[in-house]
């Protein structure tokens, strides 16, 4: 096994007007090849931070955290890793292959090897025959399958998640889901995937990262005894609900469910 | 809505039309001979008035507006005022229209007639509608030419001096406003970029950026005319200044247009600021450029037109304008005005036309949500 992501005693403080807000205190997680790692917790538990800070689009202010061995700044120098945000971001000016072909223009691949990797990822997450679409005239859910494919397209090991299912309706989550671990599957990336259901980061990961609050930080690591193979009724075998009860109770432990936290 | 199939606002227009001509029949009944084009414009807009019990077709009303301003036109005198009673003519003529176009336009809204084509109709009759008003009042009520000529005078000084307006054309537009235009949009634009990148630019060009754009052009012009002298350079020199600022502020705004989101998929590519610049910034601040391009398009033309008030070569829109006040040959001034107001419209519509193929991505043009 290599290690992919390590963090040792992390930390970030953000400083405001208003006192400095801690946004990460004292994270320790290595994440190993191959793994799909789950981040889940309310709002302001860092979730989101802590990807940003291995996607070197945050600083961290303490503690040591390294990508494939190197500090983050040179990891995305080496396009270590692909990045899906919140939303596609997808511009609307290109094309949907135009949109995948952005990163390897600037990474200067030829025009053939383009192509190439345009027809593979597009078909990779099923979006072939929508190549000379414009953004706008796609649905929410793919469009994000569209990022999705810019973010494969140049072939980084590390594939890190924003909440990218967050703001599609639970029929096509759940669908997208599915396919996300099939793509896991048939790649073998590292997949780093910020959630905020439960039954999502359940379904999804082979270890799941409990955080919480003020300040942000890890409560809990589950490891998940469910196989590989997942149809989406695992969702009601008793194992599956004993991992989600496992995360509720982080949660709780974590004072994610008092008042003034929600 | 009631048994005529007109709305209360049609109705009174109607009787309007309908009474105005029944009074110009009966004002007009002494002079039957001298016109007998309008006296049966009259008589049929009169016998409009069976509306009342038996509805008609929207495109009678077509038929007698254009029928009342064309009669009225062929009765005018040649010299004086005209009858009292032609007023009637103008008054129907006018409501016939005006009934028209509701009933025009309240057809298109209910889907009985198609949008595309008929939508032309509407612009185009209120255009010429204006006209014709202007000429009748003017030739009618014997207006001084030296106050307003008549739109066919105007139009017969066009057709006379067509080698004159072509040569100040080329003086103004060719050789001032376009060469002018394109330096001042291409210095903001560059300046713009260079402002971007760096904090003392920014901090030091901006306000003076905002110095320029508050110097009346009116003082800049004759100073321009001593740097540059008499000819188009000058001309162009005023257009460089009026230009440059609003695509300037335009631009620096647009490079803030990308959203934080598609910044950091550019940062996570690890891509330089050139990249960032030409594959995300400029095409995001493209709706902006556009917005300066089209602002300057009339403002390059006025620039240029007003810079020539102040010393010229004798050929040129504002030479022309000036002089042609001081001569009182005012059709010949009006003239002037119409060929800029029509290159100056030409210009911004070729700018518009570019705009919507080049940001047709955007939600105002594409008519949706982002």
């Amino acid at each position: 096994m290599t290690t992919v992501v390590s963090a040792q005693n992390l930390g970030l403080t953000f400083p405001t007007g208003d006192g400095d807000i801690v946004a990460l205190s004292d994270v320790n997680l290595t994440i190993e090849k191959g793994d799909f790692v789950s981040f889940i917790g309310p709002s302001g538990c860092g979730k989101t931070t802590f990807l940003r800070t291995i996607a070197d689009l945050e600083k961290p202010t303490s503690g040591s955290l390294t990508v494939n061995g190197l500090s983050p700044e040179e990891a995305r120098r080496n396009r270590a890793y692909g990045y899906v945000f919140q939303a596609a971001a997808l511009y609307p000016w290109r094309t949907i292959e135009k949109n995948i072909a952005l990163p390897l223009e600037i990474m200067g691949h030829s025009a053939q090897e383009q192509a190439e990797r345009i027809k593979r990822t597009m078909e990779l997450v099923n979006l072939s025959g929508f190549e000379k679409k414009y953004p706008w005239q796609l649905s929410g859910g793919m469009q994000q399958r569209a990022s999705i494919a810019r973010a494969l397209s140049f072939d980084a090991d590390l594939l890190l998640m924003d909440e990218p299912f967050g703001a599609l309706d639970e029929i096509v989550r759940d669908h997208l889901n599915s396919e996300l671990l099939k793509l896991w599957a048939r790649t073998e990336k590292t997949i780093c995937f910020v959630t905020h259901s439960i039954p999502e980061a359940v379904y999804l990961s082979t270890r799941i990262v409990v955080m919480s609050p003020r300040p942000g930080r890890v409560t809990d690591i589950i490891e998940s005894t469910l196989p590989k193979e997942r149809p989406l009724d695992i969702r009601e075998t008793p194992e599956f609900l004993a991992i989600a009860a496992r995360v509720r109770e982080g949660l709780r432990a974590g004072h994610s469910y008092d008042e003034g936290n929600q | 809505m009631n048994r005529t199939g007109l709305t209360a606002m049609q109705l009174a227009l109607a009787l309007l039309a309908g009474g105005a001509a029944l009074l110009g029949l009966g004002f007009g009944f002494s002079s039957f001979g001298t016109a007998p084009l309008l006296t049966l414009y009259f008589a049929l807009g009169a016998a409009s008035l069976v509306r009342l019990a038996l509805p008609f077709s929207l495109w009678f009303d077509g038929a007698l507006m254009l029928f009342g301003a064309v009669a009225l036109i062929l009765a005018l005198p040649a010299e004086g005022a005209m009858p009292a009673h032609f007023w009637w003519a103008l008054v129907a003529s006018w409501a016939f229209a005006w009934l028209f176009v509701e009933r025009l336009s309240a057809a298109i809204r209910q889907g009985q007639l198609p949008e595309t084509g008929t939508g032309l109709v509407i612009p185009i009759i209120f255009g010429l509608a204006l006209l014709v008003a202007w000429e009748v009042i003017t030739r009618g009520a014997n207006v001084p030419p030296v106050l307003l000529p008549p739109p066919s005078a105007i139009w017969a000084r066009m057709t006379a001096e067509v080698p004159t307006l072509w040569a100040d054309f080329v003086q103004t537009f060719i050789k001032s406003v376009l060469p002018g235009y394109a330096m001042g949009c291409l210095a903001g634009l560059i300046v713009a970029i260079a402002v971007d990148r760096s904090p003392f630019l920014k901090a030091g060009v901006m306000p003076i950026g905002n110095f320029m754009s508050a110097l009346p052009i009116i003082g800049i012009a004759p100073i321009m005319v001593m740097w540059f002298g008499f000819d188009w350079q000058s001309k162009a020199a005023v257009v460089v200044a009026m230009t440059f600022f609003p695509m300037l502020v335009n631009t620096v705004a647009g490079l803030n247009a990308a959203s934080a989101i598609e910044r950091d998929l550019m940062h996570t590519y690890a891509a330089n600021y050139w990249q960032t610049l030409m594959k995300l910034r400029l095409p995001a601040a493209g709706p902006f450029i556009f917005n300066a391009l089209k602002i300057n398009s009339t403002l390059a033309l006025i620039g240029a037109i007003v810079a020539e008030f102040f010393g010229t070569p004798i050929v040129g829109m504002g030479f022309r304008i000036s002089t042609g006040v001081g001569r009182l040959a005012i059709d010949l001034v009006w003239a002037e005005i119409a060929v800029a107001a029509v290159a100056g419209s030409a210009f911004y519509g070729v700018i518009a036309l570019i705009e919507r193929g080049v940001t047709f991505w955007h939600p105002s043009v594409r008519g949706g949500r982002t």
